[in-house]
């Protein structure tokens, strides 16, 4: 089993393959019963059905069919009799190897659970083989499997999983099993049918939402509208004579109305007259946010990584400097943040939709001094995660709420308070430095400043002050550069909360580099794709992509008047590829984006169509951003509110966008956010060409594109 | 009480007349196949057809809608411009969270009822309302034609 | 030079001439003609105090209506704030102004103001320790106020609690900040007398005019000011920019005004702030119907109609008659306008709230066929409600209609403000982004 250690990829500095180890070992105990469940992922009943335990969330990425896939693939199960469950919060059997915990994240499920689920999925195999060959008394190796059936050509004998299970319960698995060749793959590369969108076509699919325990009723809270404050005083007079309200629950730092239903909390939430104790963060703002981390980017960082003499270069060459921004962003997700509670007498149960089951029944536990066993939490589908439900903080102040309430609870966020109340991706300052050399980069210094948000949520991945995401595709930037140094500085944004955001740490550096390459190939006086392709000799999967990215994009042809395309190339989450961004702005500073193309080595894709719905998805989440999203501070607190002041792009903005997969046998590659860090360095190159105006701050500036302010 | 036939079926729902019928659905009578986003009409994910009409739930007042016949996503495939939407949508795996496809796949069901071979300007219009985070909208686009092109 | 001198006296008489003019200008009940008489000597009923249902009520309570009439808490509170503790700004040409705390706090409110200091104020624009008030307070249109009812508002707000809110200063500079300027301002454009009741009309206009004028000070927004700053009054109620809106012509005149309404739909517009057909109140009105009007008796509202149906029509020439039909259900029909993005941003932000014909397939107040604001080819207030949003208090609780100032774009502004424009009202706007930029800057907060 040891052969089923992952690939260590330099994101995996959380411990890592004793949990693997013994996670995939463990039968569960209450599954046994039910008939066969070879691990912790496997239950087959005596009636045939296989129920496959998802050890990572459906959040919209397809990982459940994908890792169902992964699963029935090496055991051969009839993927139309599959049916799957989400995993209980259970660290020792479900921890994702490449975090350490049970999390959905990083874009790493099918990376972190390939190797694992194909040896699980075997192992069930060979269990099944081995029963029917004690049955019929036959070697093993004679017996060949295929739909739920272990066959036995020479005689002509079937047995179905179901009814080999019981026997194959009583087994002991074998040390090492060997794995398909995946030339022999029938279902992993095959675009199948995702196994949880019937029930998202006709209202049936459960989201955290949508939980209806017995008696629940409804609440929706504020918590100070200034970072940090508390509550000073609350006038309920008003809001207690809404019909429909049932009681008002005010905590130190959150007040909240519970209703017959969601409207009257609402009203009701409307109605009362909060007075806050504001405190120091009131004095806070966007300005000083920015002026603070500026003045922290001037100081020396810690050296990430370093090669060569990156000073003395910069020295002798032709040299560039570039200061790059990116600003807060909230997430958005479609479904607000919510969570329904029961606190009990020693005990508490949550309905909830979360990307870290575990760390929400471990916080909630300890919220409730109760042990974590006494926290049932009931995983529900995520309308959409992308970090946001990365932290437990909606789990924490439910049960908060909870507690005051007698009978389960659901907590429904309005959207402002999902949009006021997030933990923001960070700002960043990006201060690069670079020499060019015979129309080559010689010296390349970056300095990344932000804040370690690793540093808060996995503390041992903080080491020697380096967050290992925040310097994620920066220390390793796929140009032959000899001489080169990669720079930290840590600076926590004062007040406001920061957290993992979709593209995570590349989002900032791929950005910064693309951008930046492109205004050293522009200083070169040469074409940014072959700029580019002259420094790849050292990653070719990425140089492939890279060309034909340009080749099916057009690269070179004619376009109209202020119309340009832009190039960004990148590795991130160990998938390789180059997009071409077509864009056109007005003399107003108008943008419109025509076309995207992306060209993608993800190794070997599992489900095609899902890797390719993934970047379709991903690209315009990042170019969301790139065009609209900012989160602004005053007065301490967040001036967004909803969809009319933190906008989304909507279908009649969206290009025609074209994603391309290259064939591959490499293990696969992560996919769920490359999208988002591929679109807006692809479009900031876009309006270089366009205008000659360099961007580089997001979210794109109308102004500095019209030249009626400086960049 | 307000009496309101939502699915063919009548209910009586005792709740004051400036209750939005989101909540009156998802929350008083557990039809929760349609989803809250913003509350303001802003974002789609609440659309429901009132007479056949894609409107959004979240400030729709329940006391002003007596008489009128209301659809939800639980019933819409029961029509036929939602059997084909729900159909294509599943061919060509429209689908990535799924929050917002309720309301996507209503407001696709009248733009269908109404204009059944909708051209790229008669998406946008019907469908610019309807915010997808997880940006599936080229999808979406794909399977509207593909669903009136089935008709 | 003699000529010169001849040339430079004819200049001086003219100046002077204009001067008198606009100095000399009529009152706001001027245009009614006939004799008014002292409140004292009139013989029908009372045109001031409360209504009939309130005479026996508490003073506090009369007090309230009267405080609520005169629309008090529009103007003297913060939105988000305490009531009546002040701070709301008013950008004007020359600075910016904040209204001050009028609640009983003895430091920063009115908690040691005598009943004689209030009337000082409600009607010469004194304020108690002998400063002049800028005219943003419109004591010229409260001067006509009862003394009984100044006081009874006077006994209603210092039965609020008091609330310690210090007003800002303002930022007027020189010459605008030497408030005993206006002292010669009063002079001439405050007369300083009590309503005087026209005994030739009925009881109801009486009312209704009392109402107007020294309550609701309607002509302070809705009548255009002179070079003075004072109302222009030949012009009475013909519309004025004010907070960055336009305070529409609610004269007699059938295209711009609003002699073409039915009285219930004027009594519905003033009661609820809506009325079918016409559109609904937004800005300033809005506020204007949910702090004020919505709040009196149909009779007052009645006899705020009778007497606003006696105002001389005056044209707006830029206001054409209201188109009153729907628009096209289907997007591709409609009047084609240039820039493509104004009809992109309508389908994702406002379609489906307003339908695209404009009849609001979920919120009665959401419907703006009719209505003025659409119906301006200027598309001030139009943009002003897309920049700002809308929030009105409905009867069942706030309708909001979204800011989207701070998400979009000057030229996606105008944009969608001529798209709006173009496909619901007369005439199509041409707003550019320079406007919409200049809007954005005139906006109370
Ligand atoms: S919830 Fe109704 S439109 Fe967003
Ligand atoms: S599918 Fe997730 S929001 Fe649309």
């Amino acid at each position: 089993m040891s052969s089923a250690r992952p690939e260590l990829s330099r994101r995996t500095l959380l411990k890592t393959g004793a949990v693997l180890l013994y996670g995939f070992h463990m039968p569960l105990a209450q599954a046994a019963t039910a008939g066969f469940a070879p691990n912790a992922f496997i239950r087959i009943a005596g009636d045939g059905k296989i129920t496959l335990i998802m050890p990572q969330v459906e959040m919209g990425q397809g990982v459940y069919t994908s890792v169902a896939m992964i699963l029935a693939e090496e055991m051969d199960a009839d993927f139309a009799q599959v049916t799957l469950e989400h995993a209980p919060p259970d660290e020792a059997h479900y921890a994702n190897p490449m975090l350490g915990m049970q999390a959905t994240g990083n874009s790493n499920s099918i990376r972190a659970f390939w190797k694992p689920l194909r040896t699980a999925g075997a192992t069930a195999r060979a269990l099944l083989v081995m029963a029917a060959a004690q049955q019929w008394v036959v070697d093993p190796a004679s017996c060949t499997t295929a739909a739920s059936q272990v066959i036995h050509a020479a005689s002509g004998r079937k047995l179905g999983y179901g009814a080999l299970a019981a026997r194959a319960a009583g087994l002991t698995p074998p040390a090492t099993v060997p794995l398909k060749d995946p030339a022999k793959f029938t279902l992993i590369g095959k675009p199948l049918k995702r196994l949880d969108t019937p029930g998202k076509v006709n209202g049936q699919a459960q989201y955290g939402i949508d939980a209806m325990p017995p008696g629940v009723k409804f609440a929706t809270l504020a918590a100070s509208p200034v970072f940090g404050g508390k509550v000073a005083h609350v006038d309920d007079g008003k809001a207690r004579t809404i019909p429909g309200v049932r009681q008002v629950v005010v905590l130190d730092d959150l007040v909240a109305v519970v209703g017959d239903h969601q409207w009257a909390a609402k009203k009701g939430l409307d109605a009362l007259v909060i007075t806050w104790n504001e405190g120091p963060g009131a004095a806070i703002d966007s300005a000083f946010i920015w002026d603070d981390i500026r003045k922290a980017s001037a100081q020396k960082g810690v050296v990430a990584k370093a090669a060569g003499d990156a000073d003395k270069a910069l020295g002798d060459g032709d040299r560039l400097d570039a200061a790059y921004e990116l600003p807060f962003l909230a997430h958005a997700t479609m479904e607000p943040l919510n969570c329904t509670v029961h606190v009990t007498p020693g005990a508490c149960e949550l309905w909830i939709g979360t990307q870290i089951i575990a760390r929400v029944q471990s916080s909630v536990a300890a919220t409730l001094g109760l042990s974590p066993d006494k926290v049932k939490v009931n995983q529900h589908l995520i309308g959409g995660g992308f970090g946001r439900r990365l932290e437990p903080d909606m789990a924490i102040k439910a049960a908060r709420i909870a507690q005051k309430v007698d009978g389960p609870v659901k907590v429904v966020y309005t959207r402002e308070e999902d949009i006021q109340h997030d933990m923001y991706r960070p700002v960043y300052r990006d201060l690069l430095s670079a020499s060019l050399k015979d129309g080559r980069i010689d010296g390349w210094t970056h300095r990344i400043t932000g804040p370690a948000i690793m540093a808060r949520f996995a503390p041992p991945a903080f080491q020697h002050g380096i967050d290992v995401d925040a310097v994620d595709s920066a220390v390793d930037i796929p140009y032959d550069i000899a001489n080169k140094r990669i720079e930290y500085v840590r600076r926590e944004a004062p007040l406001v909360p920061t957290g993992f955001w979709r593209g995570v740490g590349p989002n900032n550096n791929v950005f910064a580099i693309e951008s930046f390459i492109d205004e050293l190939a522009h200083k070169a006086g040469q074409d940014p794709v072959a700029f580019r392709l002259a420094m790849l000799e050292g990653t070719p999967r990425l140089k492939a992509v890279v060309r034909q990215a340009a080749k099916l994009s057009g690269w070179g042809g004619a376009l109209p008047a202020r119309t340009g395309r832009g190039i960004a190339a990148q590795i991130s989450f160990a998938s390789f590829i180059a997009t071409v961004c077509e864009a056109e702005a007005d003399e107003n500073g108008e943008v419109k984006i025509r076309r995207m193309v992306s060209v993608v080595d993800t190794g070997i894709a599992v489900n095609p169509d899902t890797v390719i719905a993934q970047l379709q998805g991903g690209l315009v989440f990042g170019l969301t951003a790139a065009l609209h999203g900012e989160i602004t501070i005053a007065k301490g607190r967040v001036q967004q509110s909803n969809f009319n002041d933190y906008r989304m792009m909507r279908i009649n903005e969206v290009p025609r966008i074209e994603v391309h997969l290259v064939k591959s046998g490499e293990a696969p590659g992560g996919i769920g956010e490359t999208g988002t860090t591929a679109g807006p360095p692809s479009l900031g190159n876009a309006l270089y060409a366009a205008t000659g105006i360099r961007l580089r701050r997001l979210p794109i500036d109308r102004d500095v594109l019209a030249g009626r302010k400086q960049a | 009480m307000i009496p309101l036939e939502i699915n063919g079926q009548t209910h009586q729902v005792e709740v004051s007349a400036d209750t939005p019928l989101l909540w009156v659905l998802r929350d008083v009578l557990g039809l929760t196949g349609t989803k809250f986003g913003c509350g303001i009409a802003q974002c789609g994910a609440c659309t429901v057809h009132v007479d056949g009409q894609a409107v959004r739930s979240c400030l729709l007042p329940a006391g002003a809608i007596k008489g009128r016949k209301i659809t939800t996503i639980e019933a819409v495939g029961a029509t036929p411009a939602g059997a084909k939407v729900q159909k294509a949508w599943l061919d060509l795996e429209v689908i990535q969270c799924g929050y917002c496809q309720s309301g996507q796949i209503m407001s696709a069901a009248a733009l269908l009822a109404s204009t059944p071979h909708p051209d790229d300007s008669d998406i946008d219009a019907a469908m610019a309302g309807n915010i997808c985070r997880c940006g599936t909208y080229v999808r979406i686009r794909a399977a509207i034609k593909k669903a009136a092109g089935a008709a | 030079m003699k000529k010169l001198l001849i040339v430079l006296i004819l200049l001086v008489l003219a100046g002077a001439a204009f001067a008198g003019w606009i100095v000399f200008g009529p009152g706001p009940l001027d245009f009614t003609g006939g004799s008014p008489v002292a409140l004292a000597d009139y013989k029908g009923p009372d045109p001031s105090g409360v209504p009939a249902s309130l005479k026996t009520a508490s003073p506090v309570a009369r007090g309230e209506y009267l405080a609520r009439a005169a629309d008090c808490e529009a103007c003297h509170t913060v939105k988000g704030g305490a009531s009546f503790a002040g701070g709301l700004a008013f950008k004007l040409p020359f600075g910016t102004l904040y209204a001050p705390n009028i609640t009983p706090d003895r430091e920063t409110g009115i908690g040691n103001w005598s009943d004689a200091d209030f009337l000082n104020a409600v009607h010469k624009g004194i304020a108690r320790d002998g400063t002049r008030l800028y005219p943003a307070f419109p004591y010229a249109a409260y001067t006509m106020m009862s003394d009984a009812d100044a006081l009874a508002i006077k006994a209603f707000l210092f039965s609020l609690p008091a609330v310690h809110a210090p007003t800002p200063p303002n930022t007027f500079a020189f010459p605008f900040n030497q408030r005993w300027l206006m002292v010669f301002w009063s002079a001439f454009f405050n007369a300083d007398h009590r309503f005087m009741p026209h005994p030739d009309r009925s009881p109801e206009w009486n009312r209704g005019a009392y109402l107007a004028e020294a309550m609701a000070h309607c002509g302070d927004c809705h009548t255009p000011r002179n070079l003075m700053q004072a109302l222009d009054n030949r012009r009475k109620f013909a519309g004025a920019v004010a907070s960055g809106w336009k305070a529409y012509d609610i004269t007699q005149d059938k295209e711009s005004g609003i002699g073409g309404w039915g009285d219930d739909s004027l009594a519905a517009f003033l009661a609820t702030g809506h009325a079918q057909g016409y559109g609904t109140a937004s800005g300033p009105m809005g506020e204007a119907v949910d702090k004020s009007l919505m709040h009196l008796v149909p009779q007052d509202i009645k006899a705020l109609v009778a007497y606003l149906r006696t105002v001389p029509a005056v044209s707006d020439p830029a206001l054409p008659a209201p188109k009153t039909a729907p628009a096209p259900a289907s997007h591709r029909e409609g009047v084609a306008v240039a820039d493509a993005r104004g009809k992109a941003i309508f389908a994702g932000a406002c379609a489906g709230c307003h339908g695209w014909t404009g009849q609001s397939p979920v919120l009665t107040y959401a419907t703006f066929t009719g209505g003025r604001a659409v119906n301006d080819p200027g598309a001030r207030n139009v943009a002003q409600a897309i920049v700002w949003g809308v929030t009105r208090e409905g009867a069942n609780g706030p309708v909001v209609m979204p800011a989207f100032g701070q998400a979009y774009s000057d030229v996606e502004i105008a944009a969608v403000a001529n798209y709006v424009t173009a496909r619901f009202g007369a005439a199509p706007s041409s707003l550019t982004a320079r406007q919409v930029a200049q809007i954005r800057q005139q906006a109370a907060q």
